[in-house]
């Protein structure tokens, strides 16, 4: 009985999930953190705050569409520094990361 | 039970490198330095003689892209981080000595001919700012105002120079600036303007002579012979692409730890996989070496024989070692994910590497080529020898 109400709970969210945005899955979520500390890190900050790059806490870019951010995360920005990361990140994982970004990282 | 309690406490404190370093007596510093522990906020003094890690400091803030310049007499380190703070360590008793939180951003530091001034360059508020050495104290402010709107610019390539006087590049505008500081509360500035588009780093030669600004925003270089300021800013390498579209550049490279190496210069050119080698008379190309990556570091063994070279993001596990005679890559070595930094002893029998996502340091026999020490670290990052303190432009 209690498997059953478990197995029904994990379809819902499953569903609820797929219908609204993919997630990655836990590691790779961990994996795409890692990666924007340390190297997205290296022009933008450790903590985000910017450097030679533009700072990614949320207020900076609370005012700037999603989509436009996910084209420069995966596509770069001409005559700027900031590279395509599309070679090892999908658009849907671009997606997630701008969603942890406006909300912020340290509230997680 | 309670006597068991005690030794475990006493042990813990025994073994816990946080508490003063244990030096056993007097001692200099010539074989001491510091490795950035940048996430954890902290650093590591370490020493080159029995390659072992003597204590750790804490409390340093951000420690993104942070670097470290030393007192003239190698004891204190200056500890520039990402959040605008100044931190002074005190290599022999392991002590932050002061900390000031001295702008919103900053990007790293020199420290004057004379050991009495530390500068450091900010992105925000675009500038330099001086420092009292011994106290910390506010001495100057140059703010990198530029354009009809007054702009400020961010600020790179800082280095000190003969003469007293600090070398910097104006990454927004464009611009070289040269402060003397000969009267420290009145710095003069002499400004080169449009010398290339996005200047991302500036070195100086080792002989002090040259300051040289690397180009993003196109190919080539700017350079200025601090010898002759008349002469104004001379362009290099021109068109080293060959028109060429770039390859995207995963990290920035980095010219403080270029590598001179008898009469030519070896320089991570940007957006290709390849050093560029120099003449230094003539600053001509003369040759150039296709590589694992982009270059990040390229920094030669202090005899120039050798020529070490790391790796920008996704390529960043591997170092190459190329032999300056031939100008061939002697040795692919693979010491681990996320190379970040390498630094040689002062006489270059080893070199030391940060191995960042393996959270260790490696030491290697630049004669052999074979690893000779591993000591643990947290996202080791940078490593900075105190024997840079009697260098100029470290």
């Amino acid at each position: 009985m209690v498997e059953l109400r478990t197995l029904v709970a994990m379809l819902v969210v499953g569903l609820v999930s797929a219908s609204a945005q993919a997630e990655p899955p836990q590691g790779r979520q961990d994996q795409l953190l890692y990666r924007l500390r340390q190297d997205c890190g290296s022009c933008h900050g450790m903590t985000l705050k910017g450097g030679l790059g533009p700072p990614l806490l949320p207020a900076a870019i609370a005012g700037k569409d999603d989509d436009a951010l996910i084209e420069v995360i995966l596509h770069g920005v001409a005559g700027t520094p900031m590279p395509p990361w599309d070679f090892e990140i999908s658009r849907d994982e671009a997606a997630w990361l701008v969603r942890r970004l406006k909300e912020g990282l340290d509230e997680s | 039970m309670r006597a068991s309690w005690i030794i475990t406490a006493a042990l813990l404190v025994l073994s816990s490198p946080a508490l003063g370093c244990q030096l056993g007596g007097l001692r200099g510093t010539g074989d001491l330095g510091l490795v950035v522990e940048r996430e954890a906020g902290r650093v590591q003094v370490i020493e080159t003689s029995g390659d072992t890690s003597l204590c750790t400091i804490e409390g340093l803030g951000d420690l993104s892209h942070a670097s470290i310049t030393y007192s003239r007499d190698g004891r204190y380190g200056y500890v520039f981080g990402r959040d605008g703070g100044l931190s002074k360590v005190d290599l022999l008793t392991g002590e932050l000595v002061k900390r000031i939180v001295q702008a919103g951003n900053a990007i790293g530091g020199a420290i004057s001919q004379d050991g009495r001034l530390v500068a450091v360059s900010n992105y925000d508020p675009g500038g330099v700012r001086v420092f009292d050495a011994d106290t910390l104290a506010p001495v100057a402010d140059i703010p990198a105002t530029y354009g009809a709107d007054g702009a400020r610019s961010k600020v790179v390539g800082l280095v000190d120079a003969p003469d007293q006087r600090f070398v910097f590049s104006l990454y927004d505008a464009g611009e070289i600036w040269v402060a003397d500081l000969s009267d420290p509360a009145s710095p003069q500035v002499r400004k080169f303007r449009e010398v290339g588009d996005q200047p991302y780093d500036g070195l100086i030669t080792p002989d002090g002579r040259y300051y040289l600004a690397g180009l993003f925003g196109e190919d080539g270089v700017a350079l200025l012979d601090l010898w002759d300021l008349d002469k104004g800013v001379q362009r290099i390498l021109d068109g080293y692409g060959h028109g060429e579209e770039p390859l995207p550049v995963y990290k920035m490279p980095h010219l403080e730890g270029w590598a001179s190496a008898g009469d030519v210069l070896f320089l991570p050119a940007v957006g290709r996989h390849e050093l560029l080698v120099v003449d230094r008379r003539t600053w001509q190309e003369v040759d150039r070496i296709a590589v694992h990556g982009q270059p990040v570091f390229a920094e030669a063994r202090p005899d120039g024989r050798q020529v070490w070279v790391n790796f920008a993001h996704p390529l960043n596990d591997v170092v190459q070692v190329i032999d300056v005679p031939s100008r061939k890559i002697v040795r692919t070595l693979r010491p681990g994910p996320a190379v970040l930094h390498l630094e040689f002893t002062p006489r270059g029998e080893q070199v030391w590497l940060s191995v960042r996502d393996e959270d260790r340091v490696e030491v290697y026999d630049t004669r052999t080529l074979e690893r000779v020490a591993t000591l643990p670290a947290d996202k080791p990052s940078g490593i900075f020898l105190a024997a840079r303190a009697d260098r100029i432009g470290l």
